[in-house]
């Protein structure tokens, strides 16, 4: 094994690992606000979310990375490239998250609101301790697929110079060659963060759902 | 920074033609990524069970791994075995073999849908391996998967930008290199993003459509298959 790679081959990595929990967290901020805005009663709500959530996931995540990057500065908005990548992958993968969130909230069973309407109580309560908790059963699984996605994503970020895993990579074949090795190694390297993931986000996915309890499907 | 309309005319039709190589690369793919995914898909069902497990470690290898590194592998690593091919071609494979992951999924849960009775029957009636997967079992697998077919063939069209990257004269490979020569990236990289929204949007309404259609006419099918049945 060519052990000599992966020092700097796991420098890389840690920072995919950031720009990917980063970039989820705001993704996940942006999702439920797109999704639930998209249920909005009001007209203008639903419009703002609806170009915001169509813009994003109808071009190219590549082109919207590349568009931050060049286009920012020119209005005077200077960067560094950690923050555009979080800032393109979290508005990108936010707007393809709005639609499970949408999805999630309408499998909810209309009973449900029904009985908090009849209970009187406040739209914003039923919807936090109500629908919300259901739904994110619901969330979760697409959620989980979309977090690998994600990951998957991150490496675009190198080609807007972030020293991240896959730019690690390039920067070694550079500087030795050993093109198969290295990007084995990287490949390799993503699986071994996406794995994890996924195990990761079935225990959540069984944990809430026994929390809330109801069935994923339920 | 204001929008230059003259600049964006005069750069328009460049970019309406290095669309063609995005087309090019889409379907390419989308035909490559539609027919491995379906092999794939038989293995995991028909081939003897440690072939068929290798076919799963693919398919959850290729998943979890990012296109650009697959891509840059293919380009560097294939010439080193003598497979010297142009750029469009690699990127061409790498998108297909990378979707072929996707839609060998697909593929799955559509052969599963088939109810048993149908594999029986073919074995009642004597029809050989290959007769019950063409006769039988695909024709009635792929009518209800081809939505999610349709939109991996959209995600693969917002993929085809990658192949920039491997020096492929795509859509945005074209804009960057004039911008790179203009040093003007506001208007080319505009109108790559609108070429994307003007074609995507519209196909991801178009396949929504067919998803509905189609959800009905199983429907009504299979009420006319209870009625038979009474």
């Amino acid at each position: 094994m060519p052990f000599d790679l992966l020092p700097p081959l796991l420098g890389g990595a840690v920072v995919t690992l950031a720009l990917t929990f980063t970039s989820a967290g705001l993704a996940l901020i942006l999702a439920l606000g797109a999704g639930l805005g998209r249920l909005s009663r009001w007209r203008a709500v639903r419009t703002v979310a609806a170009v915001y959530v169509e813009v994003f996931r109808g071009s190219s995540l590549l082109v919207q990375l590349f568009y931050f990057f060049f286009v920012l500065p020119l209005i005077g908005v200077r960067l560094p490239p950690f923050a555009t990548g979080v800032l393109a992958l979290s508005l990108n993968i936010g707007a393809y998250g709005s639609e499970i969130v949408r999805a999630a909230v309408q499998s909810v069973d209309p009973g449900q609101r029904e009985a908090a309407i009849a209970l009187n109580m406040p739209t914003g309560l039923a919807l936090r301790r109500i629908i919300l908790p259901q739904a994110f059963v619901a969330m979760l699984p697409p959620f989980g697929n979309l977090l690998v996605e994600l990951l998957k994503s991150t490496s675009l970020v190198s080609l807007i110079t972030l020293t991240e895993l896959s730019f690690a990579g390039r920067q070694l074949v550079q500087q030795q060659g050993r093109v198969s090795e290295v990007y084995l190694l990287v490949l390799l390297l993503y699986l071994l963060m996406a794995y994890p993931l996924t195990r990761g986000m079935r225990l959540v996915e069984r944990w809430m759902a026994r929390r809330v309890g109801v069935g994923a499907g339920s | 920074m204001r929008f230059d309309l003259d600049y964006a005319a005069e750069i328009t039709p460049l970019l309406l033609r290095a669309t063609i190589t995005t087309f090019e690369a889409t379907i390419g793919g989308m035909a490559l990524g539609l027919i491995v995914g379906l092999l794939i898909a038989i293995v995991r069902f028909a081939a003897p069970p440690p072939i068929a497990r290798l076919a799963g470690i693919y398919v959850e290898f290729v998943r979890s791994t990012p296109l650009l590194i697959q891509l840059f592998f293919l380009f560097y690593v294939l010439p080193r075995y003598g497979v010297s091919t142009t750029p469009l071609v690699t990127g061409i494979l790498a998108l297909g073999l990378h979707y072929s992951s996707y839609t060998a999924e697909v593929y799955r849960a559509g052969i599963r849908g088939v109810p048993t009775g149908q594999w029986e029957a073919a074995i009642a009636l004597n029809f050989s391996p290959s007769r019950t997967w063409t006769r039988i079992i695909l024709p009635q697998a792929i009518p209800p998967i081809i939505p999610p077919l349709g939109n991996y063939l959209v995600a693969m069209f917002k993929d085809t930008p990658l192949l920039a990257t491997i020096t492929v004269s795509e859509l945005l490979g074209t804009a960057l290199s004039e911008a790179g020569r203009t040093y003007r990236y506001f208007e080319p990289l505009t109108i790559v993003g609108l070429i994307f929204l003007l074609l995507s949007y519209p196909s991801a309404i178009l396949i929504k459509r067919l998803e509905r259609r189609l959800a009905t006419e199983h429907c009504s099918v299979a009420g006319r298959g209870a009625r038979v049945q009474g």
